[in-house]
């Protein structure tokens, strides 16, 4: 019974070409829009925060504005912190700006951080020849440098730098390391950047406080605790007042960056569900024509025996085939759409089961909503008017 | 002889805004297996009310109605459904083909809502044309044929059920008088092989070709006794 709806449907759908393709066509747009939006939203998101993850979702950073009796921290309060739990490695960020010289090539603005060896522990795709820093640096305060991409290019071009020596602030260094080349998010490139132990830095830039401190996590999901623990360790430190410094917490930005794009695809997709709105109106008056066109012939297999469910039945499967048709064409077309604009854009592209779903859900049930009213009418007609019609 | 057909005192009324327009009143009919009747009046009798009524397409405002023993009364749609379905074929005066199914698919609607799988429909179909002279035609359009063989292929589709009672209204009325002579011979033929008829017609002509006779004028029934 229900094959020999199926077939019918088919058969009424078929005869009707070009009336089915543009009932159809306000579906097909309303679905092909939503999982376009929805698949393309979803590709920006990973890759974006696939790139800030890569920055360190396992990583609190705090940062200090001081007070007028303590400016910044000391090795000592690093120190306290680093014995807090679910701590792997505390980092310091000293940073400033200066010139370099290498065999009299000036390099003007360059940035030079001071870092100690927890920062190369935690990012080993950091080094790319030579060693980073040690301990035994940091305690000595060793004159020796890392040097980014951007600087070897530009001073070093087309020999080792390995072992040459490199002024910074009037002062020698040597270089011992080369760091990565990063593309990407420019925010975390290094390109441009001299590094050198922090303990070094503090001396020769001048510096007396660490005023950036990265703190890196055992387990990224205690973060919340930890975030408390270091309040316990700053507060006193900074003598309770307030604005003294920040805490940034990375897995929390990732987390709300995630939520917001979540909204941002369901306002899409809310969008584009009145385009599904719309076409369902136009599907629903293609049945009533339909139904108006045929009143004669449901009124013959009134008479010849169709039920009043049976002839419903029989329109709303003809509605339902009509969106899941219309639909399933969609899903193809918003695939398609989302999949260039992807490679367009150069984010990636996965389209979900839950997205394909979603579509031709919400296609049949817009076939079931907008094709009840007419389907109903139709098992109403008295045979006896239906039947006179002709 | 088993009563198909049973009415007593069916009265059926239209109402126009508050104006009550009585088009059957106290009819009484009663129809046996096997009986070939017709039912003669002018138009405007009420004929077409009285073949909706018996055909269950319609519910009489009062009275009591049997067919085949089941009292109409108590039905709903669906149920009148399954009954026009099992125990009535109808035969339209303009046949009431489908257009865009061959002769053989017009057949085998009826068996569609009867549940019947497509094997044993097609099977019984074609027997079916077979019995009214079509078996070559099976897969035309109605377009393709005659009106006589569209007729025929009506009577077909009308009997593929094996129904209790075959209702004709007008038969022939869309016909020229020799192939309305022709289905009026099948008419007579498929008495012959037992089946019972009503055949409801204004054509005196026509109306002799059944075995009894029943007037209709302003929806009363008078009857002259079998002929
Ligand atoms: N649905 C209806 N509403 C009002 N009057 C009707 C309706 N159907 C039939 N009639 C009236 O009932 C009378 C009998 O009609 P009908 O049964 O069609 O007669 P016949 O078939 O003998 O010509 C006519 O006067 C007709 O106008
Ligand atoms: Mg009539």
């Amino acid at each position: 019974m229900l094959f020999e709806s199926i077939k019918m449907s088919y058969e009424n759908i078929v005869r009707n070409k070009l009336r089915s393709f543009l009932t159809m066509l306000g579906i097909v747009i309303g679905v092909a829009s939503i999982i376009a939006l929805i698949t393309i939203v979803q590709g920006a998101t990973n890759s974006i925060s696939d790139q800030v993850t890569e920055l360190g979702a396992n990583k609190i950073t705090v940062n200090v504005m001081g007070t007028p009796l303590k400016q910044g921290l000391n090795q000592e309060d690093m120190l306290n912190i680093s014995e807090e739990e679910n701590i792997k490695g505390v980092s310091p960020t000293i940073s400033g700006k200066t010139g370099i010289i290498y065999e009299g090539k000036l390099m003007e603005n360059v940035t030079v951080q001071g870092k100690n060896e927890v920062y190369f522990n935690m990012d080993t795709s950091l080094l790319k020849t030579g060693r980073s820093i040690n301990i035994l640096d940091l305690n000595s305060k060793n004159q020796v440098a890392i040097i980014g991409s951007d600087i070897i290019h530009e001073l070093y071009f087309g020999v080792d730098p390995i072992g040459k020596d490199l002024v910074i602030n009037g002062t020698s260094y040597t270089v011992v390391g080369t760091l990565n080349a990063s593309s990407g998010f420019s925010m975390g490139s290094n390109n441009e950047s001299v590094i050198i132990p922090y303990t070094t830095a503090m001396r020769s830039l001048g510096v007396k406080n660490i005023s950036s401190l990265d703190v890196f996590l055992e387990d990224t999901s205690l973060a919340d605790d930890t975030v408390t623990d270091l309040k316990g360790v700053l507060n006193p430190a900074f003598n309770y007042k307030e604005n003294a410094y920040t805490i940034f917490n990375m897995g929390d930005m990732i987390e709300s960056f995630e939520s917001m794009m979540s909204m941002m695809s369901l306002l899409l997709a809310g969008i584009a569900a009145i385009s599904l709105v719309v076409g369902g109106i136009g599907i629903m008056n293609m049945m009533l024509v339909s139904i108006t066109e045929r009143t004669m012939e449901i009124g013959l297999r009134k008479a010849l025996g169709a039920t009043p469910k049976r002839i419903q039945l029989q329109f709303v499967i003809e509605s339902i085939f009509l969106s899941l048709v219309g639909g399933l064409i969609g899903l193809v077309l918003g695939g398609l759409i989302a999949y260039t604009a992807a490679a367009f854009i150069g984010i990636g592209f996965s389209l979900s089961i839950a997205t394909i779903l979603l579509a031709v859900g919400f296609s049949g049930l817009v076939g079931i909503v907008f094709g009840y009213m007419p389907a109903r009418k139709a098992s109403q007609l008295n045979p006896i008017d239906a039947l006179r019609s002709l | 002889m088993t009563e198909v057909l049973n009415m007593q005192n069916i009265s059926k009324s239209y109402y126009m805004g508050e104006e009550e327009l009585e088009v059957l009143r106290k009819v009484n009919l009663q129809v046996n297996s096997g009986e070939f009747l017709s039912l003669l009046g002018p138009s405007g009798s009420g004929k077409s009310t009285m073949m909706n009524i018996i055909g269950c397409l319609d519910i009489p405002s009062s009275g009591k109605y049997l067919l085949s023993g089941n009292d109409i009364e108590d039905l709903d749609e669906t149920e009148l459904a399954f009954i026009r379905n099992k125990e009535i074929g109808f035969v339209f005066q303009s046949f009431q083909l489908l257009p865009r199914l061959s002769a053989l698919q017009n057949v085998e609607l009826p068996l569609i809502y009867a549940g019947l799988s497509s094997t044993e429909r097609k099977e019984r179909s074609l027997k079916m044309l077979d019995r009214v002279g079509l078996v070559d035609k099976t897969k035309n359009l109605p377009t393709q044929l005659s009106g006589g063989q569209q007729q025929r292929v009506a009577i077909a589709r009308a009997l593929v059920t094996e129904p209790t009672i075959l209702l004709a209204d007008e038969p022939t009325g869309a016909l020229d008088q020799k192939t309305g002579a022709q289905v009026m011979e099948l008419f007579e033929e498929l008495n012959h092989d037992g089946r019972t008829i009503i055949m409801i017609t204004h054509d005196i002509g026509i109306a002799r070709h059944a075995k009894r006779v029943v007037n209709i004028l302003d929806g009363q029934l008078s009857e002259q006794g079998v002929q």
